[in-house]
This record gives structure tokens, sequence and C-alpha cells, in this order.
């Protein structure tokens, strides 16, 4: 096995597209070494874009962020702005496994993982995130939610990568939340995961919502249904049930080890509830 | 001599039991430097991995290993075929266990292996071996095992207890109990019947099985393992492979928790004949996945409960029927889920019958006292909701049904001296009861009890000509045990704890020991380093009584020195054990003290557990608010080690009450084999577990200690759905309360 670590984008499009074997790139490595040590990968050579410096790299980007994608969990917790602007974004990629998983772990890698259950992706679909991909024929921009095709699977054709995730400018009282269903309190995986993001007006009306549901379908989802039982409300109990309902309806669960249909259905939308809760109180709203 | 009359009484006061010195393993331990199983390597040594079946029931025609053979880097393919038969019925299973024969029983079931140069090459290996299946149909469920029409696993071997017409997977049928059940329940103001169910969960050590194997071509072998039990692992080895177990040297590593799920073998047989057929030493480590699908989870269960009570708390009579499914082979701890289910109760009627059945699942294995748990969640559930019911105190309710001195024990025994009402009305006095609760909040109590053992054990203690001590011991360390013999042997001589060290001998070094099970170390090898402690005193005074010129029994031992037994014996100054091991040569040689024994008097064990919980009506979620462990200890030799023991057992249980789960799919995989999914608790799950040690000692044991290790988990299942059916006002009869199922509980008004 091969271990490649260009120090360019421009390097790493070349190398990976030269590879004529099974080449996976390498990020932070928490699902990729998992998978090779269990037997389930064995690629025959590996790409590691940590050695390039604009990936690691959180920067103001058009009014926005732009998170690279070898940045890790911990490094985007330690971002104070960052935190300020998107925090459901962050709190999903701070959920993801244990302290020494989060030195590690990225917000393209789990995107790039394509579980059904990443707790980063539902978050990022919300803010309206977007993911910028190198590869032999360029650079391209592609909306989060388009990224994942299917549990394992996306968009991505051969030789590309995500190079990093750009966070759109946050508007004026605005706020999101991202809340998971798990068993027990840390180190597992969303049996339902749910955000949140929206903005109020000054008399705090809500103006923009996006809602976003992850682990109850072959992707995550972004539910216009559910926001729009927001848009033009004051986010009260009414509009919290209605939110309820359509998250609830919007869900297509499978029934596995880790839930049933009917929980998960439930769950999807009490979960939504409180997320909505959380990102109103973010936007200064009422509580 | 007057030494004897002077120390075998209990002493008043204790200078080291009871303190707590920091453990001898720590700093190895806390820098990563203590060698674990797989911590240990030989030069030239090779890669040994297992193939497993891929079925949960199948008959397995034929195996082809030649490609693997031929494959460069492959020292060693082994199969079935390799190992010989056995007359012993215990042991050939314990071999089908770890090399399936003509059928593969459950998925996971090793059928072959392989030792290469490298885990590269080993693995290719495994590819390489064509096994011809033939899927047969199978069964995981325990009463669906006991239906009649329910595919069978082993024809024919039912024992002689199973009554005629039964399913062939009942193995074995068990009856317990004295009184007239009926003429009980008659007395009752209520009779309730429930059935109970419990889901199979592991042991979840954190170290994996792993060891080394060298076996010559002279007939010895050695084998350093992570096991409970390395002369238990001695004398399986050597029968499955046909040696003499004195050329069998086994050395026990570090252990990372076992927990009961290491007192049996899995890899040991194999990576032997791996080394004998390939000459050379041969290392062996399961995956997670490996130690999930092929080691002993417990037994899952099924248990109707009949118990009536009269309206002032009396329990009149209790029934209960278990069914416990223990894997692939008989011996499923049915019959002690039976023996313990009313321990803790002095009824006059009482009944248990218990069905041992055979599933496609792994072989059960030991876990922290086998079969009580279930039994207990089954009946103090039972018993509490006939408390609520008549809107009686839980704890009063078992008060007046306690157990005591004089009781006749449901199981036969009348219990000595015990500590259950003082587990009872300590709870009662505890500001954990009258706590105030708040919404969505629920408490609960339960009772458990252990037996405990003793059994084969033998150390040897000696003096150095310095004056340390060193005691072997031939117990795996698994929960402090290094120092609390150290801390024994240091109150008996009279010495500082820093001046023993204890090493846990290899199996070459010390006669026979029993595992590391029934609680068993604390009490049996405490035991027997005290009388080997007292036997090196018996020398020490001859010693000095050499070197005095006066008669031996003119000697005592006291604080740590030898001194005259009194003025007629003359003014001679004290000799310290220093001073007596420094001239050992000029009065006869070194001195040591041993002592051999199966130990007898372990004595019972009660606790009272008290948990509060809240649930998230909308979600089914639980948090376990506060934890009380109640335990009566005989004598805490070093209480943070018995309290870590009440914890662990607490934390155990909740996990087992609330989602460890083995979840198989209809095609009978095991669909979690992996911490992911198999939820043990973590540590932000938890409160503080509280503890109160009591002491009721064991008349049994010099200092009156009973085993601890064991007792901890019985109560917390039963506990804990107390407390969550308090909580969410439905009574959960089926473990584990996981969100899914009691969300669905809590919207269906009833489990």
């Amino acid at each position: 096995m091969q271990y490649l670590s260009p120090t360019t984008v421009d390097d790493a499009v070349r190398l990976l597209s030269s590879q004529t074997g099974d080449c996976k790139v390498l990020a932070g490595g928490t699902d990729l070494l998992v998978r090779m040590r269990s037997g389930f990968a064995e690629p025959d050579s590996i790409l590691d874009i940590k050695r390039i410096d604009e990936l690691r790299r959180i920067a103001h980007d058009d009014g926005g962020w732009r998170v690279g994608a070898a940045v890790s969990g911990a490094e985007m917790g330690e971002h104070a702005d960052l935190v300020a602007d998107w925090p459901g974004v962050v709190e999903a990629v701070n959920l993801i496994g244990s302290t020494q998983i989060q030195g590690r772990a990225t917000m393209a890698g789990n995107l790039c993982n394509a579980s059904p259950a990443a707790d980063s992706v539902p978050a990022m679909i919300a803010a309206g995130a977007v993911a910028r991909i190198a590869g032999p024929d360029g650079i391209r921009d592609i909306a989060v939610t388009d990224v994942p095709t299917g549990p394992g699977k996306t968009c991505l054709k051969p030789g590309e990568f995500i190079t990093s995730i750009w966070l759109p400018s946050r508007p004026d009282r605005s706020g999101d939340a991202y809340l998971r269903f798990i068993p027990r309190t840390e180190m597992d995986i969303a049996v339902v995961g749910c955000a949140v993001a929206l903005t109020l007006d000054a008399g705090g009306t809500c103006t923009a919502a996006r809602v976003s549901l992850g682990a109850v379908a072959p992707t995550a989802i972004l539910v216009d249904a559910a926001a729009d039982t927001l848009i033009g409300t004051t986010v009260d109990d009414t509009a919290l049930d209605a939110l309820a309902r359509a998250c609830s309806d919007a869900a297509k669960p499978i029934a596995d080890k880790r839930g049933t249909v009917e929980f998960r259905v439930h769950v999807a939308g009490v979960l939504a509830k409180r997320a909505a809760i959380i990102a109103k109180t973010r936007a200064g709203g009422a509580p | 001599m007057a030494l004897d009359s002077k120390t075998d009484t209990k002493p008043q006061t204790f200078k080291v039991i009871g303190t707590r010195p920091l453990r001898p393993d720590g700093i190895d331990k806390v820098t990563g430097r203590a060698r674990f199983g797989a911590d240990m390597s030989a030069p030239g040594m090779l890669v040994g991995l297992v193939l497993r079946s891929p079925h949960a029931h199948a008959r397995i025609r034929s195996i082809d290993t030649s490609a693997a053979e031929a494959l460069t880097g492959v020292h060693a393919v082994v199969t079935r075929a390799d190992f010989g038969p056995l007359r012993d019925e215990g042991t050939a299973d314990v071999l089908d266990n770890c090399m399936a024969g003509d059928k593969a029983l459950y998925d996971g079931h090793a059928v072959a292996a392989v030792a290469a140069t490298s885990g590269k090459v080993a693995r290719q290996a495994l590819k390489l071996i064509k096994v011809d299946y033939q899927p047969l149909p199978h069964v995981t469920d325990v009463d669906a095992a006991m239906a009649p029409d329910a595919p069978a696993l082993h024809e024919g071997r039912a024992d002689e207890t199973v009554p005629a017409g039964m399913s062939g997977n009942v193995m074995a049928r068990h009856e317990f109990g004295h009184g007239d059940i009926d003429a009980g329940l008659s007395q009752a103001d209520r009779v309730l019947e429930r059935t109970y169910r419990t889901e199979a969960t592991h042991q979840g050590y954190i170290e994996p099985h792993a060891c080394l194997a060298t076996m010559n071509s002279d007939g010895q072998a050695d084998l350093w393992c992570c096991t409970q039990g390395h002369y238990m692992v001695r004398n399986t080895c050597a029968a499955i492979l046909g040696l003499e177990q004195g050329q069998l040297r086994v050395t026990a590593s570090e252990i990372g928790g076992g927990f009961g799920g290491k007192t049996t073998v899995f890899l040991e047989p194999v990576a032997l004949k791996l080394s004998q057929k390939s000459g050379r030493p041969v290392k062996m480590v399961m995956s997670r996945a490996e130690v999930l699908r092929a080691t002993g989870p417990t037994a899952s269960s099924s248990i109707d409960v009949r118990i009536g009570m009269t309206r002032d708390g009396r329990i009149t009579a209790g029934f209960a029927e278990l069914r416990y499914q223990g894997g692939a082979y008989p011996g499923s701890p049915v019959d002690m889920g039976s023996m313990s289910a009313f321990a803790p109760y002095d009824l006059e009627n009482v009944r248990t019958v218990g069905f041992d059945v055979v599933t496609n699942r792994p072989k059960q294995a030991a876990y922290r006292a086998p079969g009580a748990p279930m039994a207990a969640f089954a009946v103090e559930s039972a018993i509490d909701e006939l408390a609520r019911g008549f809107g009686l105190d839980p704890l009063e309710v078992r008060l007046k049904n306690a157990a005591r001195e004089g009781t006749r024990a449901s199981y036969g025994p009348t219990y000595p001296a015990i500590g259950l009402e003082a587990t009872l009305r300590t709870a009662k006095d505890h500001p954990h009861w009258s706590a105030p609760l708040g919404p969505n909040q629920g408490r609960g109590v339960a009772c458990g009890f252990w037996f405990n053992f003793g059994g084969d054990t033998c150390v040897s203690l000696n003096i150095t000509p310095d004056g340390t001590v060193t005691l072997s011991e031939g117990n795996p360390d698994i929960g402090g045990s290094r120092a609390s013999m150290s801390m024994m042997a240091a109150e008996e001589l009279g010495i500082p704890y820093d001046r023993v060290r204890t090493v846990i001998a290899d199996t070459g070094s010390l006669g026979q020991n029993e595992v590391t099970d029934g609680s068993r170390v604390t009490f049996a090898v405490g035991l027997a380093t005290i009388e080997a402690a007292r036997a090196a005193k018996r020398e020490m005074c001859k010693r000095a009584a050499q070197v005095w010129g006066i008669d031996e029994d003119a000697v005592i031992w006291e604080d740590g020195a030898a001194r005259p037994a009194g003025p007629n014996a003359g003014q001679h100054p004290p000799m310290s054990l220093a001073e007596i091991a420094a001239i050992a040569s000029n009065t006869g040689g070194p001195i040591a003290g041993h002592f051999e024994v199966n130990a007898e008097g372990a004595g019972v064990s009660f606790a009272t557990h008290m948990v509060d919980t809240e649930v998230d009506p909308d979600t089914g979620a639980v948090k376990i608010l506060r934890y009380t462990v109640f335990q009566d200890a005989g004598k805490a030799v070093h209480p943070s080690y018995v309290e870590g023991q009440f914890q662990g057992g607490a934390v155990q249980g909740i996990g087992w009450a609330l989602n460890e789960a083995y979840i198989y799919g209809e095609d009978g995989i095991l669909q979690n084999p992996g911490f992911l999914d198999y939820r043990i608790p973590v540590a932000s799950d938890l409160p503080m577990i509280d503890t109160v040690i009591l002491e009721i000692p064991n008349p049994g044991h010099p200092y009156g200690v009973r085993g601890v290790g064991e007792t901890s988990i019985v109560p917390p299942l039963a506990a804990v759905a107390n407390s969550v059916s308090d909580a969410a006002g439905v009574r959960m009869t089926s473990l584990p309360m996981s969100p899914p199922k009691l969300l669905a509980a809590i919207q269906s008004g009833t489990s």
C-alpha cells in the first residue's frame, strides 16, 4: 500500500487522477482507518490531504466562513468567531466521537463518509453550506445537500475530492441548532438527527428557515415543508406542533437495531421542536 | 505452643485491614507498562487467525485447506481433524466451541485457524480456506427453542431430569424449594402472575482474548494468556491436546477485565495446536467482533413468576419457572438462577423450576453472579408491583419477609449470620430514601443475593534475607487482590504493607488454584495467605527460641516481632522479622510459610440497591439521577476496592437494564458485534454511584471477609426497572428498557 502526502491541491489532484488502483483520500481518518483495521477497506493507496496548508485553515470568505477539508472538529470548536456565527454546525461536528476523535475528525470527512446518520450533515444542510470540490476538470461548488447520494455514496467523480466547506454569512437575528437522539449520552451514532436554522425579523417573526433531518432516509434531507411551518410565525407552540408534524411526516426511516420506524418518526418531530426552540433563542427570540 | 491461642482468634483491632493504600500495579497500569495478553512476543513468532462460520447453524460437509497451506508464509492450518476425540463430555464441548466439529452451531463459530508470518498473510490464507456448508434451520430465542418443533442442535443429549416430550433443545431441568405453593397462594390477598424477559449481555471486558503459545517437539509447552484462571487453562488445554499437566506451564498476563468471561478457553488450545504443527511460537489476539460473536455472553431469559401477598405485605408463596438459553452447549446458569431467585426471603412456600436450553448462539460464559441478576429482576419486580399495589413501602415489605440467621433458604441450607436486614434498615435510614423527586422521576429498590465460593487454593509466603516478604498466589489479580493479599499478610505479620509484595505465580510454581470466580479470592486466597503467614510466624518463633535457648512454646509473635511469652520465659529483647530473617541461614535456612486448602465457609452475601431515574416521556430516554448501593462485605479489607466492586456491579447492571443486548436478525446473525451498537454505559451516562459498606463478619474467615464482587450486579436490573416503572407510570417487564421499547410502552400506557 502506498501513502501519498501532497502539499498542494494541484499535486493532490494529479496524484489522485494517476492512481490506477483503489485510492482513498485521508483527512482525519476516523472512518477510513477504522474500516481498514476491521478489514472492510483495503486500498492500494492513501492520499493524505493534511499536508496541504490551505486545507487546514478556517478563513473569512465572501461574508461567510470557509472551513478547510483537513480542519479538525476540535479546531472548529476552539474558533470563537465561527462558533458565534454557526453554533449549531459546530456543536454537530463536536458531537462526533470522543475528545480524541475530535482532534482528528473533519467536517468534510463526515460528509464524504456519507452515512445517513452523520451528525454534521443536517447542520450543514440547514446552514445552506456549499462544498468546494477539486478534480481533474478544475474546481466546482456544490450544495452540501447534493453531495451524499445514498448510504456510503457521494456525487464525487473519480479523481475528485472536497477541499473545503463554505458556510454562508449569517444574517442578523439568526440562529441554528442541531440535536440528535442517542440511547446514551455520548460516543454514539444518531438514531435521529435534526438541525434547524432560522432568521427572525425585529418583531420576532420568522422570515427564513431551513430544517434538515438525519437518519430517517438514505441521506440527510432538507424538509421544506417543515421550514414553511415556521416562516411567518413567531415560532410559538402552534408553529412548533406543526413543525413536529411536518418532520414526522417527512421522516421515511427504516427499522434497524438502533430504532423502530415508529420511534424515529415520532422522535424526528420531538427533536425538531426542541432544536427550533434553541435556534430561536440563539436568534434573540423570546424564549 | 502459645502462639496458636494468641493468633487464632480474630484481632480486635486492625492496623492494615480497612486502610486504603495505593495499588501496587497502579504505576504500571497508568503508564502503559503493564503487560496484557497481547503484549508478549517471542522470536520467530507467527500470527494465528481464526476462520469463523457465517451461518447460524450449518453442517460442515468438508473443509479444503490446501490452497491456504500452499500460500507462502503460511506455516500451519488446523481444523477439528487435528484434534483427537475426547471422552469427557464437558471438555469435548469446550473443544467443540474452540473448533467446530461436523456442525457450525452459531454465527462466529470457529471452523479453522491458520498461523502465518504476518497478519496480512494470515488474512489472505483465511480467504483461501474453502468450507462447504449445508445451512440448517436455526433458533436463537429461548422460548422458540423450547417449542416442540424447534430445530434441534444436539439430538439425544437431554439430561434424565428433562420430562419426555419436551423440545430436544432442553438439556436439563432443575427444581428447588419447599412447602405447598397452591396452599400458600390461597392465603394471599393478591396473586401476581407475570412473565419477564432479559436479553443476553456480554461481560464487556475491554481487553480482548489473547495468548502466545509455544509447544516444543519434546512435549513441553508454555502458554502466556489473559485469563481468570491459568490453572484451569493448563488443565483444559492439557486434556484437549493430550499433554501431561506438568509439562504445560501457563503464565497469566495482566487482565483487562474478565467478569467471569475469562473462566474458560477459546484461543488457547488452537494456538497450542498451531504451535505444535508449525514448530514456532504462535500469537493470537481476537478482534472486538470476534469477542462479541464467539466468546461467552451470559444467558438470555424468559421467566414466569407467581407470587402471593397479603395486604399487609407478607409473601404467602413464591413460584418461578425460569427458562435460560445458554448458547450452543448445555450449561446455562439457570440452576443458579433457580437457587437464588427467592434466596433473600424467608418463605414457607417456595418453588423454582429451571430449564437449561440450547440455541444457535455462542456458548454462554460466567458473568458476575451467573444466572442471579435475571432471576432477581423477575422476583424483585413482582414484589415491587405487589407492594406498590397495596400502597406499602417496598423496603418495609422486604424487611417483613427478609431472610435472617436461621432462615431455611429456598435452595436448601439454613443461613448463619447474614446481612440482608442490615442493608434494608440502612437503606431505609439513608437520606436517599427520603429525598424529594421531581416530575417524570421515579425511585426503585431491589435486593440481591449471591452464594460466594471458596475452592482449591495454594499460596506460598517467603521471607527474604532483608526481612521483606514475597507472597505467591495463583489467581490473576482482577479486582485488586495483590493489594488485599499484601494487606492481610502485613496485618498478620505485624509489618508495614509496603514490606510485602504479592506476585501472581505461574502454574509451575504453586499447586492447583481454582479460577478467579465466585468472589472467592479475597476470601479463600486471603484465608490461605493468613494461614501461610501464621506458618511463617511459627517458624520465626522457633528460630527466636533457638537463639534464646528456650522452648519454642515459650515464644509469641506480637507487633511484628518474636517475644518471650511471659516472665517465666526469661528476659529477651524482641526479635523483629528483619532480625530473624537476617540470621535465617545460621538458624536452619530460609523461612517460608505456605498453605493449601479447599476453602469452605465463603459466607453468602446480600445487597440492597436504590436508584432514582428520570424518564423523558417524549423519547423514552432514561437518565440515572442517583444510585446508592448497600452491601454486606463481611469485613472490607481495602474499602476503596470494595466500593469499586459495588460501583462496577451497579454500572454493569444499569447497562443490562437499559441498553445492552445481543441483537439477532431473522438470519440468526449477530447484528451488533461492536461497542458502537453493543452499548455499555459510558461515564457521562452515570452519576457517582454511592456506596455504603456494611460489615457483618463471615464466621468462615479469620477476619470476617465475604466476597463482594458478584452480589453487586444482582439487584440493579430490578432496581432500575422498578425506578423506571415508577417514573414512567408503566410497568416494564422486558429488558433492556431501550428508548424505543420504553417510548412504545409509555404511548400505549402499558408494557
